[in-house]
């Protein structure tokens, strides 16, 4: 009896005569598409009150210290900051092609497309490595090792073009070998109220950026394995919700970059050159 | 015959453009000392970005009523989340780092 009701259900599912595109708990593959969708904005929403926690610690702090806040933005390069808005928008467009190839049903674009958009998420990546190599040289990392005077001293050397280390720090393990601060350079921070507050900047900035890496890096292994399945055809323009959600993702990460260049890199560039 | 039909290339190159051109003002503008008005501009136009972003790249513009709503739910949450935490912070007096503690307590602040 229980065989022959569990053969019934089998032949019901394979009446809808979609394999995999249609699975048998919905009524039609535009309910399911509608239903995946909703569902990934469902998680979208958790994400923007995930980054709005870390945002809205920068609005408290910048408000409270907002003189030090600019000058440690100013410590930042808003050209690679654009530069890299640029970048992730354009992985943005090719994600959006992405998932437009899915809708037409062309595999081997997909596969293309979602290519480009990790060359594109790992030029950014590069990018901000090189940034952090050049924080490591400033001693901005929000550690033990922080200095504010250093910092202030050794950027506005390398605004006027002299004393720009050409090789800087290079990263041993998990940190960057940077030379080691004088013990005058820690004295006078230790007499400086601001530099604590400098140093709340940087928390904030390497905690968002990183935050932001880690998503883009997350977002790096969903699209190879959606490349996999895409390669054996397995999306096809009744089903391609997966497709859709990963560029949802990703141009969220494309969102709060949106949000975050200009809170952190461009805060203190009206004050130019050497502050 | 496909689910949602393909929008045209095109739109997505114009709002590729159109994101760019957003992002090379928002770095002239916050050149410039804009004063007070500094923030309000650079939030107006990321504001601008992301709504391009949210309504072309992430379809919203042709989504459910539903989705719609979702989207508005996390923003009203988000602005729940912010709007009572800087009323709480803008009218109590915290003590925000230890340094702060410790001029209040010295009478240096």
């Amino acid at each position: 009896m229980q065989v022959t009701e569990k053969k019934h259900a089998q032949e019901a599912h394979d009446d809808h005569g979609h394999g995999h595109e249609l699975a048998h708990h919905f009524v039609s593959v535009e309910q399911q598409h509608d239903a995946g969708n909703l569902g990934m904005w469902m998680f979208l929403t958790t994400e923007v009150l995930f980054f709005g926690g870390l945002f809205a610690a920068y609005t408290i702090y910048r408000y409270k210290f907002e003189k030090v806040f600019e000058q440690a933005s100013n410590i930042l390069d808003p050209m690679l900051g654009a530069i890299n808005t640029i970048v992730l928008i354009f992985s943005s467009v090719t994600m959006a092609f992405a998932v437009r190839s899915a809708q037409q049903g062309k595999s081997k674009a997909i596969v293309a497309w979602l290519g480009a958009t990790i060359v594109f998420g790992a030029l950014f990546l590069g990018i901000k490595y090189g940034e952090w190599k050049h924080d490591a040289h400033l001693h901005v990392f929000p550690t033990s090792d922080f200095n504010w005077t250093w910092a202030r001293e050794k950027h506005a050397e390398g605004e006027h073009g002299h004393g720009h280390d050409s090789h800087g720090p290079e990263l041993k393990g998990f940190v960057f070998n940077s030379p080691v601060v004088p013990a005058n350079y820690i004295e006078s921070d230790s007499r400086n109220p601001e530099a604590k507050q400098a140093k709340l900047f940087f928390f904030l900035y390497f905690s968002m950026t990183s935050l932001h890496a880690l998503h883009m890096i997350i977002g790096f292994g969903v699209m190879a394995v959606i490349m996999v399945y895409a390669w054996y055809g397995y999306y096809t323009p009744h089903y391609y919700v997966p497709v859709e959600s990963v560029g949802l993702y990703w141009h969220f990460v494309d969102l709060v970059w949106i949000f975050l260049f200009p809170l952190l890199y461009l805060l203190g560039a009206h004050l130019g050159a050497g502050h | 015959m496909s689910l949602h039909p393909p929008a045209k290339a095109w739109t997505y190159w114009a709002n590729f453009l159109a994101l760019c051109v957003l992002t090379v003002v928002t770095w002239l503008t916050a050149r410039m000392d804009l004063g007070a008005l500094s923030t309000p501009v650079a939030l107006g136009i990321a504001v601008i970005k992301a709504a391009l972003v949210v309504l072309f790249f992430m379809h919203v513009w042709e989504s459910t009523p539903l989705t719609k709503l979702v989207i508005g739910m996390s923003l009203f949450m988000l602005t729940v989340l912010l709007t009572f935490l800087f009323t709480d912070y803008a009218t109590r007096n915290y003590d925000v780092l230890p340094s702060d503690h410790a001029a209040a307590v010295s009478g240096k602040h």
